[in-house]
Formats: structure tokens, sequence, C-alpha cells
């Protein structure tokens, strides 16, 4: 059967990925957060899963205004990387993983949770930067390590899942996983935040001590964490902190919180900044 | 009964609700059609002609061509969409977002590599008014 092996965090700063685009990585204001992402990449060469489940949001990029899919989950086989209006980055197509998409959205949505099914999407930095950032740098003409299956999350329009449902929505996720019949390892990522707001004259806020709070109460107490209110995420850590949120998806599929054990924390890092952004970073891996 | 809206004594911040989102459906469609490099320089060639084929309010045209990105968000703009604008300006998220503080470029760029905005009297539109009165 499949099983989920560990899952990461990390934030998906669109800078980033023109960074690592440019060649700027090793340049004093970068490398930093690229110094911070030097384990993860080891970490990852060494337990390159089989698919990798990636929760992220779309930015106005696959999803205008004519529709909005709270939570949509793509079962196409592969994906074009978008022009988000600078061009589109210079990575490989994503490979999807139909199979186990079409398996988990046909476990999630009997499990109550209603996905729109997607089969044809541009992916946008909210994707690629993730994986640039974990999987280091990969070729426009190579190919990603390991196929992923795009899972988008509403956090542009009001209102979004709270976490709470995001929480329930990952252990749906994780008993979907655990009923496919092949023998796949998967990780399970949750991306966007930390702390930021891109808008308006309270733009550049940045929260470390709620940010760090966050990541202590997601490892130790994400049952608690899940029913932290909308207004905390917005007004402590700014409007556009409310991506956090999809970090509870894949902290609510991971095996502690499903009566199993606590998974190890293999890696913890924070820094600020990333253009706007506080960048957060976690990896936690699955005991046996 | 009315919709919960907890977050309107968040200064400086303006959430995209469903009523934002009515408001600014056109604007923001528009914003859309610049991820296409043709419409781009359509858009840039002649910007009021571009703007008259889309059902967008004169202030919201107007916002635009300003580039008020702070305008555009009251009228229903989501920075998100808005930032299609700024990239067709070849500007960074960096520029387009410190456009809407009030502060230079550099100066908002030092902000951020210092740690960025504090959270301390930020949290809500009260302290906002206390902290410039106790200035006054």
């Amino acid at each position: 059967m499949a099983r989920i092996t560990a899952s990461a965090f990390t934030s998906h700063v669109p800078a980033i990925g023109a960074a690592m685009d440019l060649g700027k990585t090793q340049e004093p204001y970068w490398s930093p957060v690229f110094d911070g992402y030097q384990y993860s990449r080891q970490w990852f060469s060494e337990n390159k899963p089989d698919v990798v489940f990636l929760v992220f949001n779309d930015h106005a990029t696959a999803f205008s205004l004519d529709l909005i899919p709270t939570f949509a989950i793509g079962t196409g086989a592969h994906y074009k990387p978008a022009d988000e209006g600078w061009g589109r980055r210079p990575v490989p197509a994503i490979e999807g993983h139909p199979e186990l998409a079409a398996h988990i959205a046909q476990s999630v949505i009997q499990s109550d949770f209603d996905l729109t099914i997607v089969n044809k999407m541009d992916v946008d930095h909210g994707l690629t930067v993730p994986l640039s950032l974990i999987c280091g740098p990969v070729d426009a003409d190579g190919s990603w390590p390991c196929p992923v299956i795009p899972f988008a999350v509403n956090v542009v329009q009001y209102p979004v899942p709270s976490g709470r449902r995001c929480f329930e929505l990952g252990r749906a996720i994780r008993r979907a996983i655990d009923s496919f019949e092949e023998p796949l390892n998967v990780q399970i990522w949750g991306t966007g935040g930390m702390s930021h707001q891109l808008q308006g004259p309270r733009a550049g806020l940045i929260n470390r001590e709620w940010d760090q709070a966050f990541l202590d109460q997601l490892i130790n107490e994400p049952e608690a964490l899940a029913d932290k209110p909308h207004i905390d995420y917005v007004r402590e850590a700014g409007s556009e902190g409310i991506e956090l949120v999809m970090w509870l998806v894949a902290r609510g599929a991971m095996s502690d919180v499903n009566g199993g054990k606590a998974p190890e924390v293999k890696h913890r890092f924070y820094h600020v900044p990333a253009s706007n952004t506080a960048v957060g970073h976690l990896i936690l891996e699955e005991k046996l | 009964m009315t919709n919960s809206k907890p977050y309107l004594d968040v200064p400086g911040t303006t959430v995209f609700d469903a009523d934002q989102a009515r408001n600014g459906y056109h604007l923001n469609q528009f914003c859309m059609s610049l991820m296409q490099s043709d419409n781009r320089e359509r858009f840039l060639a002649d910007e009021r002609a571009y703007l008259d084929e889309w059902a967008m309010s004169e202030e919201q045209k107007q916002a635009v061509i300003d580039r008020d990105f702070n305008r555009c968000i009251a009228l229903g703009g989501n920075i998100y969409f808005l930032a299609k604008i700024g990239a067709t300006d070849g500007h960074s998220f960096q520029q387009i977002a410190g456009s809407m503080t009030g502060m230079t470029e550099d100066a908002y760029r030092d902000m951020m590599v210092n740690g960025g905005r504090s959270i301390e009297g930020n949290r809500f539109e009260n302290e906002q008014s206390k902290n410039k009165k106790d200035k006054d």
C-alpha cells in the first residue's frame, strides 16, 4: 500500500524563484535564504519519494474571478509553469500522477470534501518555487525528480477555508493515500506564508514571534492550531499570512494526529526577509 | 442576517471578500488579460483605449492609469491581480507593495532588510489613531 513518509513546509515567494533563475543565489541578500535549504536538498536526494502531494495556492494565474474552487486537485498527466506577467520560469513542466490523484479524488470526495477536479492548468510560483527550493535547480530541458500532484487551496478570495477544515482535509487525504494499492512513498508538502502583507499602507508587516509560535504549535499542538480563527492570521501575520492555513492540510495528514507516532523534526529554518516575506521551513519525518 | 466581517478594524488592510470581489470583477479580469504578452504590449501602447474595452467604472480606469494601487484596492482590486499591472511596467512585487505604503522604494527595501514592519501598533485601527495622538 502507499504511505506518507514525510511532510515538508515552506514559503513560496516568487522572488526566490527569480533569484534562482537569474543566478543570484550567492548574493549577500539571497545566500542566507538558500543556506537554509542546503540540508533539505541533501535530505530530499536521500529520501526521494515516488510522488509529492503539493498543497499550494494559485495567485490569480490558473483561476481568475471567473471560477474560484476552494479545493482543486490536479489529476492531469502534466502541467506547464505559468507566465504570471513576468514571463514563464525556465523550469521543466511538472509530471502529474493521474492514477494516485484520481484515487485520492474519489476517496476524499466520498469523505464529504467537495474537491474540484482539474485536468488542465498552468501552475504558478506557488508550486514551482517550493520544488526549486527543496529539489534544487533543474534546467528547463531537464525534469523534476518525481511526479507531483498539485492541490490548490483558495486563499485569495474570502472566505477561505478554515484551519480546521484544512486539517480535517489532511486527515482525509491520508486515509486516501493509505488505501492506494501500489506501494508508493508519498511526501505531502504545505506551502505559503509565513507572515507577510503585500497590500495597502500596512504592506511589509512581519511578525517573527507569531511565526515562531506557529512553527512550535504546528510541530507540537497541531490539533489546537487548527482552531486558530482567520482573523488571527490576518491581524498578526498580515493579509497574505492567511496562506499558512495550507500548512494544516499537510500536518493533518501526519501519523500522530491519526493515531500513530509523533514525527521527527528533521529540519527547521526561519529567515527575514525574502522580498516582502518571512521565510519559514520545516521537514517532519514519519517514524515507523 | 449580516455576514460577519471581523477584519474591518485591521489598519491599512483590505480583505478581499465577496463584496470586494463583486465590485472589482471587471477590474481584476482586465488585470488577468495582462498575462498575455500581446495584451501587455497593446495596453502599454494605448492604455485608455485598452481600458475602454472593459466594463470598468471611470474611477477604476483612472486609478489604473494613475497606478494608484491603494485606490484600485478600494475599488475592488486584489493585489495578486493588480500585480500584473506592475509586472507589465517591469516592476518587482517589492516595488508594487512598497508603492502602497507612502515610503520611497529604498526606505521600504531597508525596512524589509531590517526585519519588516513591526506588528506593534499595527494590529487595530484605534491603536494607530492613539499612536498618532501620542506623537502629536
